[in-house]
């Protein structure tokens, strides 16, 4: 019982602090996904080509980061981007996150892409349009609404994940939760209290995730 | 009362692997003819539709369009695709469109017509087709006749001199086959080329201008309704025929 009081009187004296955290959190998870579906995006369509080389260069891509360790991955783009290319941290961790989901996202969308119909890319190039544009017009927006609930899953790993990015020091949620925990000696409370803004932050994002889903099902 | 020559085809021959699907077709098709190709499923007919809007690419062989030699290699496809347009058994609607929205797509994107003026023509085909209520709702609403009609339409919207259709009524329950037929008799009517692939005998025999018996990827016989359903040459054509009617 104790604990458990003392626990709030933690969540509720801590909310300066966190806001912080959650700002960095939010905005490095956003960022960072943004690009990843961009990478996703590029290295699916690399998948779906039909020349070998594209094809070997995204298989590349997906092997090292599906055979490396998200930390290592943050750590050596961390030391290799703003030691060499001094770039500032904020924006190493987003690429470090960013590399990392692209390479699933691709897959995602990979997988969406190859499961339309082959007759809708033949409607499409029957009526005159180009392969980019069918692409564009006809199969992407068929595959994104396919890929939703999978992106949203994405999403949510991406978002706990980038917890990492404490590690190279930045003061998202997590970092802060640290912090805190190592100047008070107090850790309990305090990763308690983070584990409830996390899950706060899923919670929203399944709520949205779900809307959209049942906004896209309109014409099914 | 042969018009101009729209579409001509000499010694297609198209295999996938080891497996010669077309061996050396040769055919013709003036300005509004109707060309009905029947024949058992694995004939190639399907394969040499698909090759006239080269959807499948021929390994040798000539394909005239409007006068015009056409090679993969050299021409722009997608703008001989424009001129000649298709409508496939299982329909390929665009299902995250309306129905409006699949007529229109192609007229905006590739010819770059203007919004409104598309519309408007969109419409004005889907009322000819008799879907006149249905603008706004989307494909998964439809029956497979109401979807095979909007896809003939979406079909239309790109002013085609050339209507081919692969099995257009293969997909449909038996009560949805006539509502299709309909209207490919009344595009018929106002003058439409158009090549049908199809199994409906009644369809061939009341419109086609000329019916071609395809078999193991050759064209066994060809000439007018009559002649090929009450008088056919061929062995294999009576035989066929024979196991169908």
């Amino acid at each position: 019982m104790i604990e458990i009081l003392h626990f709030f009187d933690v969540f509720t004296s801590s909310l300066d602090v966190f806001i912080d955290g959650l700002w960095i959190t939010l905005k490095l998870s956003v960022v960072s996904l943004f690009i990843a579906i961009i990478i996703g995006l590029f290295f699916a369509i690399l998948k779906i080509s039909n020349i070998k080389p594209l094809q070997w260069i995204a298989d590349g891509y997906i092997w090292i980061v599906r055979g490396t360790p998200l930390i290592v991955q943050i750590f050596i783009l961390f030391y290799g981007l703003t030691d060499i290319l001094l770039i500032p941290m904020f924006w190493a961790g987003a690429a470090g996150l960013a590399f990392h989901s692209g390479a699933y996202i691709a897959e995602i969308i990979r997988g969406a892409i190859q499961s339309i119909d082959q007759g809708q890319k033949e409607a499409a190039r029957s009526l005159g349009m180009t392969k980019s544009l069918s692409m564009r017009r006809i199969i992407l927006p068929q595959a994104f609404r396919r890929a939703v609930p999978s992106l949203g899953n994405q999403f949510i790993i991406g978002i706990k994940d980038s917890s990492l990015v404490s590690f190279i020091g930045m003061q998202d949620l997590f970092g802060v939760a640290s912090t805190m925990g190592s100047n008070t000696f107090d850790f309990f409370p305090y990763f308690l209290t983070v584990a409830v803004y996390y899950l706060l932050i899923v919670l929203v994002l399944t709520f949205v995730v779900n809307k959209v889903e049942k906004r896209l099902a309109v014409s099914d | 009362m042969d018009g101009k020559e729209m579409l001509r085809v000499e010694q297609l021959n198209k295999s996938f692997g080891d497996l010669n699907v077309l061996k050396g077709v040769d055919l013709t098709v003036n300005e509004s003819d109707v060309v009905v190709l029947i024949g058992a499923s694995g004939s190639g007919k399907s394969t040499l539709l698909r090759c006239l809007n080269f959807l499948e690419l021929k390994n040798s062989g000539r394909i005239i369009v409007e006068g015009e030699q056409v090679e993969p290699k050299t021409h722009d496809l997608n703008k001989v695709r424009e001129k000649v347009g298709m409508v496939f058994q299982h329909f390929n609607l665009f299902p995250h469109k309306t129905v409006l929205g699949n007529v229109i797509e192609a007229p905006i994107q590739v010819k770059g017509i203007d919004k409104k003026e598309a519309m408007e023509e969109g419409k004005a085909l889907l009322n000819k087709v008799g879907l006149g209520d249905k603008y706004d709702v989307y494909p998964s609403k439809l029956s497979g006749g109401q979807k095979q009609r909007v896809a003939i339409a979406r079909a239309l919207a790109m002013k085609p001199d050339i209507m081919l259709f692969d099995e257009p009524t293969s997909a449909l329950d038996p009560e949805l086959v006539g509502e299709v037929l309909t209207t490919m008799k009344e595009l018929a009517q106002d003058g439409m080329t158009m090549v049908v692939v199809t199994h409906e005998m009644g369809f061939a025999r009341e419109v086609a201008d000329y019916v071609l018996y395809m078999h193991e990827g050759q064209i066994v016989e060809y000439g007018h309704p009559s002649e090929i359903f009450d008088n056919p040459k061929e062995e294999r054509t009576r035989a066929f025929l024979n196991s169908v009617l």
